[in-house]
């Protein structure tokens, strides 16, 4: 599908739902921080909505409004508002809440996709940012409502989950930002769950996030850094030496991943720098989302 | 843990479990140390639950891996015992819970009625921890089975890594639900089934969920009716088996606040129910350049800028920025050394390359056992 937009910012945020998705580890909270940092310095009215209730994201955005949505909570809060409130009562009581989401698998999903949708129906935000759910959840996340319309022939969940697929197939509504690393396995991944989402949940991906890239200064070649530590004594000649060809080695591989998805994924990518591998801080976030307004992100259309 | 403590593990234990959050190198540790135990002489089976083919990758099993334990071909390293094996298998969960229906259901009309009710094939496929649980039962079937003398198992990237440990627990649970006693009520034949009119709350259920789904449920337990006791007493089984000594935890980190939390919380938790202090292997940590801090770094590529010599001052630059990732990457691990012990602590480099096949894999087993990597 043909990018619409050469800037980066402006293909992220293209839908006012943004769905940001991807295994763990590649950084998926860092690129929602970001996009929702971009966006709100941008001028955007800003709603970021996290799932897995880590406390992180408020961390890493402390301006901006952050919602927690759970699955019970969005349930009940549903039953409630559609004259349901007896029966929502009487699920949490029993405890046979659980056995209704085993019934209709995917429920929780739903009502939190549901959730989702009406925020964004309030009119209250430009851009409503989801930390997508927890590893290898997002594909299942995702189907849930056409699985449940499948199943469920009637009654308020059929029509909530109704509601959500006309959502998620309206591209200017909601898409699905994938995030992945310079590195064979994520980059598998990112492909076979990029053409599992168009397929089987027929959502609009937005650019593919490639983060974590070594973008700092040229590193000298072999040559050069040889006739460069000439004078030096061996053994911190060889600490040197060791450190650059660690750190060139590196960069040929992430590049020769990068090249990989380019030729196996034919949507835009935007490439984020590597920062501390050890965690984020919010002056981090800062920096990157000014990176991503002033557009000198690395965009690969 | 230094080479020897990981060599214990894998010759001290018939179990090993690897747990860590997704995205750590959880699949691959398990498959280098299936691979290493093999090359000490061991008949070594890695259960993968990853449907992302993780470990079929890095084994270089092109067709992917069944749900069958697929033997691998070793090239037998120089310093191989030789009569070592590799096994690998992926777990197949619906699988695995049909084969339990088959062995505890009374009659071939009752395993019928089981298998072909929808709000089966959710449970076995959705109910939360169900996976968990048969990654449990199939490391129990695999621990019997004469082929192997010690089974590795990868266990699911979960939200909460102890599930694996109480999953076998939740089917016994939720079949003991108060739904299930809403349905069934004793008598003295045995327990009858109710009618689901007389009952407002599963009137309320399906006016919500929609009455096909309710009367699926309702089929359900009707047919697993005279199971439980059966499921609960397997689960037992494997509870212990997970329990016992010769089963070993091994956590998986990367070095990064999330994981290592992550790690450090479900250390604790075994240590505290009892289960034993786990080892620990902290992944795609930056290597050591040199023993030189990263300010001297940093000062020499300021002299070496002021000499006009540009390329040795990237140089250093470039030691000094490794080196600094690599302090605050021990920072972060700190507190996981502080729960499982430095002794049973391992920190592997991070590789100038991916591991995705089988040299990748000997060369992280020659960083975790301490010894030369082996050509192919």
């Amino acid at each position: 599908m043909p990018p619409k937009s050469e800037f980066p910012l402006q293909q992220l945020t293209a839908a006012r739902v943004v769905v940001v998705a991807g295994k763990g580890g590649v950084g998926k909270t860092t690129v929602t921080a970001v996009i929702a940092r971009a966006a709100s310095s941008s001028g955007k009215r800003v709603l970021v909505v996290e799932l897995d209730g880590k406390p992180t994201l408020a961390e890493l955005v402390p301006d901006l409004e952050v919602l927690a949505i759970s699955a019970p909570e969005a349930l009940d809060e549903y039953l409630r508002e559609h004259g349901f409130g007896r029966i929502a009562k009487r699920l949490n009581r029993t405890g046979v809440i659980d056995v209704v989401g085993t019934a209709a698998p995917g429920i929780d999903d739903i009502v939190v996709l549901g959730k989702i949708k009406q925020l964004e129906r309030s009119g209250d935000y430009d851009l409503i940012v989801v930390d997508g759910p927890a590893a290898g959840h997002a594909i299942t996340f995702l189907t849930s409502a056409a699985g449940l319309a499948d199943a469920v022939s009637s009654g308020p969940v059929r029509a909530q989950a109704d509601d959500v697929l006309e959502l998620l197939h309206d591209s200017e509504r909601c898409q699905v930002v994938l995030v992945t690393l310079p590195e064979t396995t994520p980059v598998n991944e990112v492909v076979e769950t990029a053409f599992a989402l168009e397929d089987d949940v027929g959502v609009q991906l937005g650019p593919v996030v490639v983060n974590g890239v070594d973008l700092g200064d040229p590193i000298p070649d072999d040559v050069a850094a040889r006739r460069a530590v000439a004078d030096l004594d061996p053994a911190t000649a060889a600490v040197l030496l060791d450190a650059a060809a660690f750190r060139r080695a590196r960069r040929v591989m992430e590049a020769g991943e990068i090249a990989r998805l380019a030729a196996e994924l034919p949507i835009p990518k935007v490439t984020l720098p590597a920062r501390s591998a050890a965690g984020l801080t919010s002056a981090d976030i800062a920096e990157l989302a000014q990176a991503l307004v002033a557009d000198t992100v690395e965009a690969h259309p | 843990m230094t080479g020897a403590g990981a060599y214990d593990v894998i010759d001290a234990s018939t179990v090993i479990v690897c747990c860590g959050s997704g995205g750590v190198g959880k699949t691959t540790t398990a498959a280098v140390m299936g691979l290493e135990a093999a090359r000490r002489g061991r008949r070594a089976v890695v259960v993968t639950i990853d449907p992302a083919r993780r470990l079929a990758d890095a084994l270089g099993l092109e067709g992917g891996l069944g749900s069958e334990p697929q033997r691998i071909e070793l090239d037998s390293g120089a310093d191989s015992t030789g009569d070592g094996e590799l096994w690998a298998m992926m777990l197949d969960t619906a699988a695995t819970f049909d084969g339990l229906v088959r062995r505890h259901a009374d009659s071939d009309e009752q395993i019928d009625r089981i298998l072909t009710n929808s709000f089966y094939r959710n449970i076995a496929g959705a109910l939360s921890g169900t996976q968990e649980y048969m990654a449990a039962e199939t490391l129990h079937q695999l621990h019997g089975d004469d082929r192997f003398d010690l089974v590795i198992v990868d266990t699911p990237p979960s939200r909460n890594a102890l599930d694996f440990l109480e999953a076998p627990g939740v089917l016994a649970r939720f079949l003991d639900h108060r739904l299930f006693r809403l349905l069934m009520l004793p008598t003295r034949g045995g327990l009858k089934v109710l009618g689901t009119a007389t009952q407002p709350i599963l009137k309320a259920i399906g006016k919500v969920v929609g009455s096909d789904v309710l009367a699926d449920s309702v089929a359900f337990f009707q047919a697993f009716s005279g199971m439980e006791t059966g499921f609960r007493e397997r689960a037992d089984d494997v509870v212990r088996l997970i329990r016992a000594p010769e089963t070993s935890f091994v956590v998986v980190a990367s070095p990064r606040h999330d994981t290592i939390g992550e790690a450090v919380w479900f250390a604790t938790q075994l240590v505290d129910q009892g289960v034993g202090v786990p080892s620990a292997i902290v992944n795609r940590t930056h290597p050591e350049f040199g023993h030189g801090t990263a300010a001297d770094a940093a000062d020499a590529a300021a002299v070496a800028r002021t000499a006009g010599d540009f390329d040795l001052g990237v140089l250093w630059d470039n030691a000094a920025a490794l080196r600094t990732m690599r302090d605050m990457e021990l920072d972060v691990i700190a507190p996981l050394a502080d729960i499982v012990g430095v002794d049973r602590l391992v920190v592997l480099p991070l590789l100038d390359g991916d591991v995705h096949d089988l040299d990748g894999l000997m060369v992280m087993a020659g960083h975790l056992f301490d010894h030369p990597a082996v050509d192919g």
